[in-house]
């Protein structure tokens, strides 16, 4: 039986320059489709629902830290990030989202500095 | 003039007299707030929390954060968390940033259950800690619980 998340990846979008200048500081933004359930939520027949939830999201420049975060359930449903990097060299941006029951999804987008 | 001073004008005048309460951040969120901190003191300024004044969808509610700061190697923003004071937790979301980022500004969206009290605070590289708290409408809640 697959587990949960494992057999359909969730919708990503990134917002992303491809090139920027050196030392110009770009911003990047990602929205990522998941439900977020609280735990605190009754379904219809007053159980309530179990929690499910994006617990992690980081963002990486050729392994370096550009921002990550700690995801508490009142971040809004469909997580959106919108932070900024300083653009010095030619690299990859590597983006990861991790959660409740293996959640556990990657992308990544080229920058080119010149 | 003593509350009760006023109180007491206000029946004189045959008034309901409603003195605004200064609002103090509920201890709850004071504790997780220390507990971010680990203890070191946490002082307005350098942070701005924008959130509208006035919000009609607790689902979604922009929030940004920017902090004062050069973010170069030797002085930067380490983190910014979020806190608030009505939602059944006290965390929103901890962001963990560096020099990589080059300007301490993030945005994310958020949910409120009701009309309160939200704080940011960012913890520099020099270890000291700085807020901004900011209230908040609320006239549609989130379903949280």
């Amino acid at each position: 039986m697959p587990t949960p998340h494992s057999d359909n990846m969730a919708r990503t979008l990134l917002t992303v320059p491809t090139t920027a200048k050196r030392g110009e500081v770009i911003e990047l933004r990602t929205l990522i489709a998941h439900i977020m359930e609280t735990g605190f939520r009754p379904d219809a027949n007053g159980q309530v629902k179990p929690r499910d939830l994006i617990n992690r999201f980081s963002c990486r420049f050729n392994g370096e830290l550009v921002c990550s975060a700690e995801l508490y359930p009142a971040v809004a449903a469909n997580p959106y990030f919108s932070f900024t990097m300083l653009a010095t060299e030619s690299g990859t941006l590597s983006f990861n989202w991790e959660g409740d029951n293996g959640f556990s999804q990657s992308e990544s987008a080229v920058l080119t500095v010149t | 003039m003593q509350r009760r001073e006023l109180l007491q004008l206000g029946v004189a005048l045959g008034t309901v007299v409603t003195v605004p309460a200064v609002r103090a951040t509920s201890s709850e969120m004071q504790d997780a707030i220390r507990g971010y901190a680990n203890g070191a003191s946490v002082k307005p300024g350098k942070v701005k929390l924008d959130v509208p004044p006035l919000v009609e969808n607790g689902n979604a509610v922009p929030i940004t954060v920017s902090v004062d700061s050069p973010m170069s190697a030797t002085e930067h923003v380490t983190g910014i968390a979020v806190f608030n004071d009505r939602n059944p937790q006290r965390d929103v979301v901890r962001f963990t940033l560096g020099p990589r980022s080059g300007k301490a500004l993030v945005s994310t969206r958020i949910r409120l259950a009701t009309s309160q009290q939200l704080v940011a605070v960012a913890r520099m590289s020099d270890g000291s800690y700085w807020s901004h708290s900011v209230d908040v409408l609320v006239t549609l809640a989130a379903c949280l619980e």
